[in-house]
């Protein structure tokens, strides 16, 4: 799946507007995953995982600082995660299921936070980028 | 995901085997994802799907073809099969989970015939050929 000129545009687009609220759109996809799928809470029993919790918010601005790299780099997704992707593959080994779930979340705070930018068009975009993510943090697997 | 020169060495090795059976193969991989996936037969309602049925015995070698295509062209998987993926995308357009369950049947059927040989190591590297034979056949859908 490759990302086409109007992907990126509407991926680039996307995070400029909400660039000043990322690690705040990161700890609320948290917070959605660990309640819509609860399963998920498997891979932090070290942490606290109540509302609010300061952990969940540290962890949420690392996802969005991640997304953000991706897409200030989205020519090139790949090199720019490869020190994520290898953490992923050597250490983390999270279930590739869960990749979708966090980018669905993902998706449900950008909506609720900016209805009229998550046209169709948008959201097929942002989705698509979301994978692409997912692919790259899962590449090196096996 | 790429494939090691060990697993392509092993992907080809196997196929070299199967070859002569690749037709049998195929049609009974189909056989084997109609009854325990009886959803996909969806995609086949203009089918005899019955036991011995020619359509699917005519079937199952088109997929082993472009399995065999695609071991072939281990290196340009792509290119080998760029028009099937375009079939699968404007055409077809099989959903994407289906993919798995058939690369399931497909190994279940090489496991049965070849017992000795699918070790853990074969059988990992052609679960991963066959992931890449299914994100080529998918990767034009949007």
């Amino acid at each position: 799946m490759v990302l086409s000129a109007t992907d990126k545009t509407n991926v680039k687009g996307i995070f400029t507007k909400i660039s000043g609220h990322a690690d705040q759109y990161g700890a609320e996809t948290l917070e959605r995953m660990f309640c819509t799928y609860p399963q998920t809470k498997t891979y932090f029993p070290h942490f606290d995982l109540h509302h609010g919790s300061a952990q969940v918010k540290a962890h949420g601005k690392k996802v969005a600082c991640a997304l953000v790299e991706a897409a200030n780099h989205i020519d090139d997704i790949a090199g720019a995660l490869s020190k994520l992707s290898d953490l992923h593959a050597q250490k983390l080994r999270v279930d590739p299921v869960n990749f979708k779930l966090l980018g669905h979340c993902f998706l449900v705070v950008v909506a609720i936070h900016h209805p009229t930018l998550l046209t169709p068009e948008v959201h097929a975009s942002l989705d698509k980028f979301l994978c692409a993510v997912a692919t790259v943090l899962t590449a090196k697997y096996r | 995901m790429t494939l090691t020169q060990a697993e392509k060495a092993a992907v080809v090795t196997i196929w070299a085997k199967m070859a002569t059976q690749a037709d049998a193969i195929g049609a009974e991989s189909l056989e084997r994802l109609f009854s325990s996936y009886p959803q996909t037969k969806t995609y086949f309602p203009h089918f005899d799907l019955s036991q011995g049925s020619g359509q699917l015995r005519g079937h199952g070698s088109k997929v082993m073809n472009a399995i065999g295509e695609a071991v072939k062209h281990i290196d340009d998987i792509r290119g080998a099969l760029a028009k099937l993926s375009e079939l699968h995308a404007y055409i077809l357009r099989v959903d994407p989970v289906n993919f798995k369950l058939l690369s399931h049947c497909i190994l279940c059927s090489v496991a049965a015939r070849y017992p000795s040989d699918f070790t853990p190591e074969v059988h990992a590297a052609w679960d991963k050929f066959l992931s890449s034979v299914s994100s080529v056949l998918t990767e034009k859908y949007r």
